[in-house]
């Protein structure tokens, strides 16, 4: 059981790289230039907040325990190896999944938007995916608005005695669908001429919200995956966290 | 254990799935990506829109970023996470066979 799963887990990363990579298209965030100068600004300045109370909370969390940066590490890992992959989906176009909801689960929204601009600067500059102008706007979609609606949901599945496993899918597919609800307001802010901003939603949302729910379940998936391998492992580091509660493990 | 065995070989079969029904049920489909159907939308919805910026990589090359080279750069980043990941991962096992041998003598 302990090397068969571990060898199982990462036949699965390496099988679902060689699959994302295969298809190269652009997918998802908001293009570079097509989000007019005042939004920019707009979603950059309301992104700050978090962006700084993450920076806070990983300072302290980092403090409480040096040993706490190998799970953000990992967390931070699996958004960069999560967005990176292009999957295929129903509608015969690709997209990717956001990763976000497993730090979102593991130590709460606000660090999660630091880790999370890492990978979208990445993107912007180097693969022309996303953008330096958009940025402000693509991280509150994806690493701010996703991320909360995971530390939400999961919270209230807490509350409500969900199974732990079926509480992380749900929250971080939840995560990931409302990324691209939050993307189509954002474009549909700034683009609906005539037919008023929530027809104009609904219309980026039809050509989002189909392609992108086979891969909430999909990034639901891999986050249990993820989270289990975690939980056969690494139990002091999410003791550590206060993902585990250490009277019941240790 | 032989439960979560269970749950985790159930979870990588649908994954596969999700990945490779659509390849096959869809044959002949381009796989674009979403984006561009974005900016498709962007337009018929508020009609012709011109890009106000064009990104820094494009702007230095004189052009768009080779489809070859995208691949490559999608590629480091995968490798990147997935280098972590797996580094960690195997801390995390070793440590744990560590201790079981320990625990035994």
């Amino acid at each position: 059981m302990v090397k068969s799963e571990k060898r199982i887990i990462f036949v699965a990363i390496l099988f679902a790289a060689v699959f994302g990579t295969g298809t190269t298209a652009s997918a998802m965030h908001i293009m570079e230039g097509y989000l007019p100068l005042g939004y920019c600004i707009a979603w950059g300045v309301l992104s700050v907040p978090f962006l700084v109370a993450g920076f806070i909370r990983i300072k302290k969390c980092l403090e409480s325990n040096r040993r706490n940066i190998t799970l953000l590490a990992m967390t931070g890992a699996f958004i960069f190896v999560i967005s990176s992959l292009k999957i295929p989906s129903l509608t015969g176009s690709c997209s990717h999944m956001t990763g976000t909801g497993l730090g979102a689960i593991l130590f709460g929204p606000a660090p999660v938007s630091l880790l999370g601009i890492i990978v979208l600067i990445f993107q912007a500059i180097l693969l022309a995916h996303g953008g330096i102008t958009t940025l402000g706007a693509n991280t509150f979609s994806m690493a701010i608005a996703g991320p909360l609606m995971s530390y939400g949901i999961y919270k209230l599945c807490q509350k409500l005695k969900v199974n732990k496993l079926v509480s992380v899918f749900l929250a971080a597919s939840a995560g990931d669908l409302f990324t691209y609800c939050v993307t189509s307001i954002q474009l549909a802010l700034a683009h609906n001429s005539s037919d008023g901003v929530a027809a104009a939603a609904v219309k980026f949302l039809g050509v989002f919200a189909p392609t992108q729910l086979p891969l909430a379940v999909l990034e639901g998936i891999l986050t249990v995956l993820i989270i289990m391998a975690l939980e056969t492992y690494g139990t002091q580091e999410l003791m550590e966290i206060g993902f585990i509660k250490k009277e019941v493990n240790g | 254990m032989g439960k979560n065995k269970k749950i985790t070989i159930a979870l990588l079969i649908a994954a596969a799935l999700i990945i490779v029904v659509p390849l096959f049920a869809l044959k002949g489909a381009d796989f674009g990506g979403s984006d561009d159907a974005g900016s498709v939308m962007v337009e018929e919805v508020a009609g012709k829109y011109e890009p106000w910026f064009t990104p820094v990589l494009e702007q230095a090359l004189g052009g768009e970023l080779p489809g070859e080279i995208e691949s490559l750069l999608f590629c480091v980043q995968t490798g990147i996470g997935v280098g972590i990941i797996a580094f960690c991962m195997g801390r995390f096992v070793e440590r744990k066979h560590q201790e079981s041998l320990r625990n035994k003598e």
